[in-house]
């Protein structure tokens, strides 16, 4: 018999990681998404804090400074770091409020499409016969229209305002969310734990958001983190074209169409609102992605 | 010198969480003409091993060997070109799941000639007149029109057939059939196995056979190697290994088939084969040995003679009593 | 027969109609048909064949997931079809099942203590909330589990594990059958054991009948007391279990029997060879359903499909055994 070979010492046994740790781990593997999140992170902090953090408040109007260009550009006054607009306001202040304006839209958007989504989506799935078909043709139809175009319909039968523009976007984004959760959870409904949870004697209803829900939400959440930028994008828009927040208000695409005119004088107060949608938009998409990386069960490695 | 030569492989996996040990220093051989079956349940490596050997293994796997040597040739200093070349010509594969194993898009005379162009370099008639020689081989009714076939159109049966035609179909000196009835019904399998040993018979190719199936093991092997956590723990012949098990754990396999129990209990095995996070320091399988003493937990044991059924035990079984065991009757007894 | 009898077929049927593409009439599969049989308290009916047999329709059927196309399911002395809603309710709790992949039946964002309390929730309204995390508990300690797996998530188990998480679930509403729809074969077997061992105590302990479904015939030969062979759809063999394992008399039973590979090399057997492939329940064979693949097939077969006869303590359905009885 060979010798007895001695054991060496045994690297202390490690726990598995937890589910948070585990997903913390594959989105951070993403390194953009991480520059996204700090970038959403600051935003965020931003427009919670405007009150505290802007120097000015958005409408005080400095008559004497208008069109000041920002602090770095010869021209400049230091006290307001980003310049001034066509009418004395501070621009900081304005976009700084104007995040706030920005991440309100897009959040109550998602929010909205995504819980009249889940209803409609979970109904279609599990009423088949014709209350699936009525949901399904009407997403159809919604998505046949460009989604601009039927945002300015919406709102031009029903008024432009902040509130309306949320109402028409979420209109506009209610498909992606119905036929996403339709799907999942068709295929969800099949799996054995749901009969396990039928021959338990669960009802129709408690089966849909209680047992299939749950399992349904990774896509959606990532499929919510891309909508909240295009609905960002998409509120800039009507925005500009005037059907949105309307002035005085700091919304960014307002912000845009008011200083059209100043391109050639005073490009600061066209480029700055430019680049914050721009930034936003990026951060958000950004953490979509990571999002999807870690989330999504058909890219995840072993 | 044998066809297939295995000395000291191991596979480490890099996963999320470090690393993780598939294959842990298993050395195997399999001659011309000889069917080795590979025996494990789930965790054991054993499939591993063998994908291992094709080259198949996705970027996280480090493979390591002493030796790693196929009809002479060393694979370990192979370049990948060198290695496509020898991977389904010389060494054929089949896998567990039929339905999947072939692609959808392609009739079943475009996969088989597939390999004959690429490896033999067959023209269109001879690989025609080829085709249906295999699918004649294999069993399979009215081949010419089965060649214009799609997978879909076949059961899971007829699609395993067709997997053993192509990978027939160059003729190999090596067969690696990883769990080839495993999807399939009763009668099927039967069927199944049945045209893998006569066709191996016939043409004189190694057959290694991995399998959980010990009903499979004993009607088809000749030599069997138990694997268990990732490790070689013991290898015998076929009749041997069902009379006289020689490891507590291919024992203790044994008796926990239903087939082979005398009363309504079971005699099964306590706890689960250990993961990536509770790997014992010393013999894998001590902490669910009824044999169990503290020289197992902390002595790696070591590898039997071949009387011994190169048992990996400090206490190999002879007749169901451990040799040189402080207390033979077990651990309750010692208790 | 001594023991009451807690479940009682006869005829049943369960029809499926499929559309195949838009161009075709829809087909009618009959995946169950004139299935007749009992199960007593106590007792374990295992239900054997292989794919397509119908097996699984036979489950959901007893499981009260799908209702019968024809027959009568009597299930304690209520018969299913014409019970009102209130007394199926009630009978629903006293049916239960076990899945085969104990990875897809166990729903992976519910701790395991939450997907125990989920039947005594819906079922036990009058229940408080300390006396179901009692029972929880309880049982988790009976399938062989301890108290904190209550608050883990399915993902922190292994297969065998899982599976006694999934029997202990079915097991909370008390029930007096149990369906085990192909319980073990997704293990492996060395937690095989421990799940067969752990039936065969809890059938003991609390009494209850097992309708065991599998494709595997040395499982069921550990664990039944009679066996229902089936084929495309119907029972072609119902014996007891020795009667069937010794003197198997259907020529699809001894096939079954032959093919199904034994832990032995030293046994010596001459296989019954079954040519071809199962048929396609579309199109089912004229006459007997087995006589294409089948050693004895001979006129008869092909023309009047065979009724299930007594021979002895077996029934078989099958023209050759019937002729070799009128012969002898």
């Amino acid at each position: 018999m060979p010798a007895d070979r001695v054991v060496s010492p045994l690297p202390v046994a490690k726990a598995p990681p937890g589910p948070f740790v585990a997903f913390f781990r594959d989105f951070s593997e993403n390194r953009a998404a991480l520059v996204g999140l700090i970038l959403l992170s600051l935003l965020v902090f931003v427009a919670v804090f405007a009150n505290f953090i802007a120097p000015y408040s958005p409408y005080e109007q400095f008559r004497e400074f208008t069109r000041i260009p920002p602090a770095w550009v010869e021209g400049g006054n230091s006290a307001f770091l980003l310049g001034t607009d066509e009418i004395g306001r501070d621009m900081l202040s304005r976009l700084i409020f104007g995040a706030r304006l920005s991440l309100f839209i897009g959040l109550s958007v998602v929010v909205a499409s995504m819980a009249v989504g889940i209803v409609l989506g979970l109904i279609a799935a599990f009423a088949p016969g014709w209350p699936s078909i009525v949901i399904m043709r009407a997403m159809d139809v919604i998505l046949s229209v460009p989604s601009l175009l039927l945002a300015i319909v919406i709102v031009a039968i029903i008024g432009p305002s902040l509130t309306n523009t949320i109402i028409a976007i979420t209109v506009v984004y209610l498909p992606y969310y119905v036929r996403l959760v339709r799907a999942s959870a068709m295929q969800e409904k099949t799996r054995d734990y749901v009969t396990a949870a039928r021959v338990g004697g669960a009802g129709t209803l408690r089966i849909m958001f209680k047992t299939v829900l749950p399992n349904c939400m990774a896509p959606i959440i990532v499929q919510a983190a891309l909508t909240i930028s295009n609905a960002i994008l998409e509120a800039a828009a009507l925005g500009f074209l005037g059907l949105g927040a309307q002035p005085p208000s700091p919304e960014w695409g307002a912000m845009l169409a008011s200083a059209r005119e100043f391109l050639q004088s005073a490009p600061w107060i066209v480029t700055t609102p430019g680049v914050a949608i721009l930034i936003t938009v990026l951060s958000i998409n950004l953490v979509g992605d990571g999002l999807r990386d870690a989330l999504d069960p058909k890219m995840r490695r072993s | 010198m044998p066809l297939l030569e295995i000395n000291d492989l191991t596979v480490d996996f890099k996963t999320g969480s470090g690393q993780f040990r598939a294959v842990d220093g298993v050395s195997l051989s399999v001659d011309r003409g000889e069917i080795l079956a590979i025996v494990g349940e789930s965790g054991s490596g054993k499939s591993v091993a063998m994908l291992a050997v094709m080259g198949l293994l996705p970027w996280t796997a480090t493979v390591s060997a002493k030796t790693l040597s196929f009809d002479g040739r060393d694979l370990l200093t192979l370049t990948p070109r060198e290695r496509r070349k020898l991977v389904g010509k010389d060494m054929a594969m089949i896998f567990q799941e039929p339905m999947s194993s072939l692609n959808p898009c392609f009739t079943v005379g475009y996969q088989i000639g597939e390999s004959l162009k690429v490896h033999l370099g067959l023209s269109k008639s001879e690989r025609r007149k080829r085709s249906i020689e295999l699918l004649e081989a294999v069993g399979i009714p009215d081949p010419e029109r089965r060649l214009s076939a799609f997978p879909h159109q076949l059961s899971g049966g007829m699609s395993q057939r067709v997997m053993i035609a192509i990978a027939l179909a160059c003729r190999p000196k090596l067969i690696i059939a990883d769990e080839p009835t495993t999807a399939l019904d009763v009668t099927i399998q039967a069927q199944i196995l049945e045209l893998l040993v006569s066709l191996q018979r016939e043409t004189d190719t190694g057959l290694v056979l991995i399998t959980h199936d010990m009903g499979v093991v004993a009607e088809t092997a000749e030599r069997v190697s138990v694997h268990y956590a990732g490790q070689k723990i013991e290898e015998q012949p076929v009749g041997p290994l069902f009379a006289d098990p020689h490891h507590p754990y291919t024992a203790a396999l044994l008796a926990a088939l239903p087939e082979r129990a005398t009363g309504k209990r079971l005699p099964s095995i306590p706890g689960v084969v250990p993961g990536q996070f509770d790997r014992p320091p010393a013999c894998l399988f001590e902490p669910r040995c009824r044999f169990a003493t503290d020289r197992c937990r902390t002595k790696v044991p070591p590898r039997q003679g071949a009387i011994a059924g190169f048992a990996l035990c400090h206490y190999p079984l002879t007749h169901g009593r451990p040799i040189g065991h402080p207390h033979p009757e077990g651990r309750e007894v010692a208790a | 027969m001594n023991a009451p009898i807690v479940l009682e077929a006869s005829k049943l049927a369960r029809f499926y109609s499929v559309h195949r593409g838009a161009f075709k009439p829809a087909a009618t599969i009959k995946a169950l048909a004139e299935a007749s049989f009992t199960l007593e308290a106590g007792k374990t009916l295992a239900v054997v064949g292989e794919s397509g047999c119908g097996k699984s329709t036979l489950a959901r059927l007893v499981t009260m997931i799908e209702e019968p196309s024809e027959g009568r399911l009597v299930i304690g002395d209520t018969d299913i079809v014409t019970a009102d809603k209130a007394a199926l309710k009630r009978l629903r709790s006293e049916v239960q099942i076990v899945f085969q992949n104990p990875y897809g039946s166990l729903n992976p964002r519910q701790k395991i203590l939450d997907a125990l309390a989920e039947p005594l929730i819906i079922n036990r309204k009058e229940m408080s909330a300390a006396d179901r995390k009692a029972a929880v508990l309880d049982m988790l300690k009976r399938v062989g589990l301890r108290p904190e797996h209550a608050n883990r998530y399915p993902h922190m188990f292994s297969g065998g594990q899982r599976q006694r998480i999934a029997i202990a679930r079915a097991l909370m509403l008390s029930p007096k059958i149990l369906v085990l729809d192909e319980p073990v074969s997704a293990l492996d077997v060395s937690v095989q054991a421990q799940v067969l061992n752990l039936l065969v105590e809890l059938q003991e302990s609390l009494g209850l009948s097992y309708l065991f479904i599998s494709h595997g015939l040395s499982v069921v030969r550990h664990m039944a007391d009679e066996i229902l062979v089936m084929y495309l759809g119907r029972v072609v063999e119902r014996a007891p279990r020795e009667k069937l394992f010794e003197q198997p008399l259907h020529p699809y039973t001894q096939a079954l029997l032959s093919a199904t590979p034994m832990a032995d090399p030293e046994r010596q057997r001459e296989r019954i060879r079954l040519k071809g492939e199962l048929p396609s329940p579309f199109n089912p064979p004229r006459g007997c359903a087995f006589h294409p693949r089948c050693p004895l097939a001979f006129d008869k077969c092909r023309v009047d499909r065979p009724e299930l006869t007594w021979h002895g303590e077996t029934e078989v359905a099958c023209w050759a055994v019937e002729r070799d009885a009128r012969v002898a």
